[in-house]
């Protein structure tokens, strides 16, 4: 019988957190800006430039800690990690090696199997470095830093994953946690969140652990999903060649769908990390801590509890409202402005969903405000617009976060109340239609369909159908 | 009295009574520059232009009343390793051979608001490594008092220009000795504050926890108001330390009576010349004279000193050079192939020989296997004299010893062993590694016409207690100066 | 000498530095290393048992900025001090096989 075996899983996550600024300079950290137009002496490595820490970055990374129930070093410092590398400007990363700010966490994953712990090894906060553009024309390759200095944390997991699916549950949980505490949007298409899977193979029921490999450049769920079937496959077939597995580090190729391994002789891995001097160590009291503490949000699971007492909505809606911060903001928002919640949730599973579809965004990037929804449901509610209508206006809002009430005033969308100007309306469709007015009197109940078409565009659409049906009936 | 011979202070003062104006002082400073420059090569870069620009904008300040501080007006030099914006800044190294700083360092722009005029750029040891300003890869300074002999190190081009009067004061920089030493070559004062008392922002780093800016200048009284300057807290370095008590020309008092002075006799043991031996003695006599209490003291640990701070300089070093790449700014070798060749050809090309030494010492200790067996040992090691120097100072005021072994060697003579011209910061070396102040005044002369050095060290952010006891002590010394000079 | 540098290690730390010694060079730097290891060894006769390792001399701790833009726009200034620029980039070999 072929043998069994065991796939071991431990994840290095890099979050770029949202702060403004670098993690050393006051740098703005925009996407977006002209190359090299976001730096300064101190993120460009010029000689006799110094950094400081940014303090939104220490009190992000205690956050994540306690929320990933993370015991806090309260005496902690930043080590220089040396390499050389041009997205590096002092070729020397600034991170933490023996004082990481957290360390020995864990969170609760959820999968088919069911509910496991998996473990947290240490967080440490470190710098970005900056960005290489190959240039084809001259062949060489050209540095920008404005990505150099944005601050990371880099979650280090214990090999506690044992398949793709507890992979991909656990970086929903970190994504999850860090997006509802704002320390990050957490996005693994744009590098906001990246992932490193460190993987080894055992037969099932063996101890000791297998010699790991570690993949990179993994930048979505199914490339993650991909390459740990591939390198679990390579593996195997290595050790089933009577080979070895030989620890390095591994390039993933989604598009081929296989891997390689970056290996180099000027690469010798040997960071000689020490304490840097130029930055002072943190000493993080109680109360420090407590204040932190005392900010952590309601996050996603006390979420969807108290959603399920509090607001008559479909569990499936809770689950996707609540999947996102900012959308379940907006929920919440519009809610308390006293809209109907089942409405709320209505705009938000279908038109927002479609929208967010179509337009390719994330539920990150809604615009609208939620002062804007409620008006617009209210608009609806009163009747004062149709819902074909209210549709449309939502496109516009979704889009520009129009103020739907002046919207609606200024491109005259109302619906017309007025009987007398619909019934004259319904007398001319009557008196143009005569097709479709004999075939609704010969029992064709479907004609009646086209004339409140109709009547509708004759309307410019500002008409409530309930009526026109009405009238039609009526005067048929 | 001519323009050159007043002090730092003397010249403020004859420019706030408007005996002298600023570009007068400037023009006699910049005609000294071009007579000696020839014989002493003091200066990396002399900025004549700016400096006739500066006199002029500084003088209408002056004027107009807005510039009225001690230093308002002097001419200075600034040691190559501080960035001065839009001033070529190269380290004496040839990997900055044509970097021009986009900022100034805090301690040169502190200066400039105090109405200081930028003479230039002077010569130093490579990247500050070395005693003698000799690694320099723009060529040797030469000592004032004698051009056979070296000024010293690294900050020599900075007490050169002091000792030939090529400016009236000038800033250096001390990560081992570097300020006191040459102050003591070249027979003028300077003082190594202590740790986080001066920013480090724009001092191009050689070992971070160990450099500090600091003045070379005439005398005790130019020291305490240069060090009034220069001392600020300064947000941009985390290790600048915030402190009240800079009024240090309030301790330019004659008087040291109950004065508690220690003279570790471990710094009068072998390889002390006896000359230097017999003039450090006798300046604590005449501080004894004075009413001081002194007397001798074992310090301890006084020869694990250089290891430690061989280990941890050259660690540190290692790491702050590695910016130097080609990439941004400076030297890029011609006639690579590829990044990793081009950073090799760059480094090996742009470096001199002691730094290369330093940053190879360096790179090994720090590699896997040996970090906690030399760096963390080193640093153990940093804890324990740091140890030794609160227990003295829980007894003595002020310590004072001499400077150096001997007086200014001869060119040539120290590079060749390095072990042996490492010896020679033997007795400066601690007080970087305990982050003291320490300052460096002429205290006599040997029987070759060269200045000895007087070394007074305090305890942390006690620069006042220094000043006081040098300022004392010069008061009786008298006049100290060339002979070509009095 | 106790130390004794070897040609790989001199390799090796050239790796990690960055640095291409010449035979000469190399032959010196071993000897350098050597004897300065040696003098550092002399701290082995020291105790520290129990002795915290002291990065910074002084009790200076929680220094911090506040998250607030205050940088301009540089890039020209900066730009002007490389050995090579191209579309407002630093140009280096190239680093993508």
């Amino acid at each position: 019988m072929a043998k069994q075996y065991e796939t071991v899983i431990g994840l290095e996550v890099h979050v770029e957190l949202a702060t403004k600024t670098k993690i050393f300079c006051g740098c703005s950290t925009a996407f977006g800006g002209e190359p090299n137009t976001h730096t300064c002496p101190v993120c460009t490595g010029m000689p006799g430039s110094l950094p400081v820490l940014n303090k939104q970055v220490l009190e992000y990374a205690v956050a994540v800690g306690l929320a990933t129930n993370c015991t806090i070093t309260q005496y902690c410092k930043f080590d220089r990690k040396n390499y050389f590398y041009p997205d590096n400007p002092q070729n020397y990363q600034i991170s933490q090696l023996y004082l990481p700010i957290c360390r020995n966490g864990k969170v609760e994953i959820e999968t088919e199997k069911g509910k496991k712990y998996i473990g947290i090894h240490e967080i440490h906060m470190e710098e970005d470095a900056g960005k290489l553009i190959h240039d084809e024309w001259d062949d060489c390759s050209l540095v920008d830093f404005n990505r150099s200095g944005v601050p990371l944390i880099e979650i280090v997991s214990e090999p506690d994953m044992r398949s793709a699916e507890e992979v991909i549950a656990y970086l929903e949980k970190l994504r999850m946690t860090i997006q509802y505490l704002g320390a990050s949007d957490c996005k693994l298409q744009e590098g906001s969140m990246r992932a490193d899977v460190n993987l080894s193979i055992r037969e099932v029921g063996a101890e000791e652990f297998g010699t790991r490999t570690e993949m990179k450049n993994l930048n979505s769920f199914k490339a993650i999903a991909r390459a740990i079937e591939g390198e679990r496959e390579r593996q195997i077939d290595l050790l089933e060649a009577g080979e070895k597995v030989i620890q390095e580090t591994r390039r993933w190729d989604d598009n081929k769908g296989e891997s390689y391994a970056m290996r180099s002789k000027e690469d010798a891995q040997d960071y000689r990390y020490f304490p840097d001097p130029d930055l002072v160590p943190i000493v993080l009291d109680d109360a420090f801590l407590d204040q932190i503490r005392a900010k952590q949000p309601e996050f996603r699971e006390e979420k969807m509890l108290r959603y399920k007492e509090e607001f008559d909505i479909p569990e499936y809606d809770i689950q996707i409202i609540t999947g996102s911060k900012h959308m379940a903001d907006i929920f919440e928002e519009t809610v308390a402005l006293g809209s109907q919640p089942k409405k709320v949730s209505n705009w938000l599973m279908v038109e927002t969903l479609r929208l967010l579809k179509e337009n390719n965004m994330d539920p990150e990037d809604i615009r609208f405000s939620p002062e804007n929804l409620a008006k617009l449901i209210s608009l609806t509610d009163a009747k004062a617009i149709n819902s074909s209508v209210a549709k449309e206006v939502f496109e516009v809002m979704f889009d520009q976060n129009v103020d739907p009430e002046k919207y609606v005033e200024e491109k005259g969308l109302k619906t017309v109340n007025d009987e007398g100007a619909l019934r004259k309306t319904v007398e001319e469709v009557i008196a143009n239609n005569p097709q479709s007015v004999e075939d609704y009197r010969n029992g064709k109940e479907k004609a009646i369909g086209f004339l409140v078409g109709q009547t509708m565009k004759a309307m410019k659409g500002k008409a409530d159908p309930g009526m026109i049906n009405k009238l039609l009936k009526e005067l048929l | 009295m001519s323009i050159l011979d007043m002090t730092a202070c003397q010249l403020a003062a004859a420019i706030k009574n408007k005996e002298v104006t600023v570009l007068e002082a400037t023009k006699a400073v910049l005609a000294q520059i071009h007579e000696k420059e020839e014989k002493y090569h003091c200066y990396v870069t002399v900025d004549e232009e700016g400096a006739l620009a500066q006199a002029q904008e500084v003088q209408k300040k002056i004027d107009a009343g807005v510039l009225t501080g001690a230093l308002a007006g002097v001419p200075v030099a600034i040691k190559d390793n501080m960035c001065t914006q839009g001033l070529l800044t190269t380290c004496s190294s040839k990997i900055l051979n044509n970097f021009v700083p986009t900022f100034s360092s805090e301690a040169v722009l502190n200066l400039q608001r105090a109405g200081a005029v930028i003479l230039g750029k002077t010569n130093m040891d490579e990247f500050a490594m070395g005693s003698t300003t000799e690694t320099s890869a723009y060529g040797e300074t030469k000592n004032p008092w004698n051009t056979e002999h070296v000024p010293g190190g690294s900050s020599g081009g900075s007490a050169a220009a002091v000792a030939a009067k090529e400016c009236f004061y000038a800033l250096g920089s001390d990560t081992g000795g570097s300020i006191r030493q040459p102050a003591s070559f070249c027979g003028v004062v300077g003082l190594k504050p202590t740790y986080g008392r001066v920013s480090r922002y724009g001092l191009i780093a050689y070992g971070s926890s160990l450099d500090q800016i600091g003045p070379l200048c005439k005398d005790v009284t130019d020291c305490a108001a240069i060090m009034e300057v220069i001392s600020t807290h300064d947000k941009k370095d985390s290790t600048s330390v915030f402190r009240e008590d800079t009024d240090f020309t309030s301790a330019l008092v004659e008087d040291v009576k109950g004065m508690r002075i220690g003279i570790p006799r471990d710094y009068f043991g072998e390889g002390l010349d006896s000359q230097v031996r017999d003039a450090v003695l006798k300046a604590a006599e005449v501080l004894k004279e004075k009413g001081a209490v002194v007397e001798e003291f074992d310090l301890s640990l006084v020869e694990y000193a250089i290891p430690t701070y061989y280990t941890i300089a050259a660690a540190e070093a290692s790491s702050n050079l590695e910016r130097f790449d080609g990439i941004k700014y400076g030297y890029r070798a011609e006639g690579y192939e590829g990044l990793h060749d081009m950073y090799k050809k760059t480094r090996s090309q742009g470096f001199g020989a002691e730094v290369k030494r330093r940053i190879m010492l360096g790179s090994f200790v720090l590699s896997s296997g040996y970090y906690d067996a030399y760096y963390l040992k080193a640093l153990r090691v940093k804890a324990l004299i740091k140890k030794a120097f609160d227990e003295a100072f829980a007894k003595y005021d002020v310590i004072i010893g001499p400077v150096a072994p001997t007086t200014a060697p001869k060119l040539g003579e120290s590079l060749s062993d390095p072990i042996k011209m490492y010896l020679g910061d033997i007795y400066t070396i601690s007080v970087n590694l305990a982050g003291l102040p320490g300052l460096s005044m002429p205290c006599g002369i040997d029987s070759k016409g060269l200045p000895i050095g007087l070394q007074l060290i305090g305890d942390c952010f006690n620069e006042k207690k220094l000043i006081q006891t040098a300022y004392t002590y010069e008061k009786s010394r008298g006049v100290f100066g060339r002979k070509e000079d009095r | 000498m106790a130390n004794i540098i070897s040609d790989e290690t001199i390799e090796y730390v050239g790796i990690l530095a960055k640095l291409e010694l010449s035979g000469e060079e190399k032959e010196q730097a071993k000897k350098d290393m050597g004897s300065m290891l040696d003098y550092i060894d002399k701290l082995g006769e020291l105790d520290t048992e129990g002795v915290e390792p002291m990065s910074h001399v002084f009790p200076v701790k929680n220094v911090f900025r506040e998250d607030i833009v205050t940088n301009e726009d540089v890039r020209d200034e900066i730009l002007k001090n490389a050995p090579g620029e191209k579309n407002g980039m630093f140009t280096v070999p190239r680093t993508f096989e």
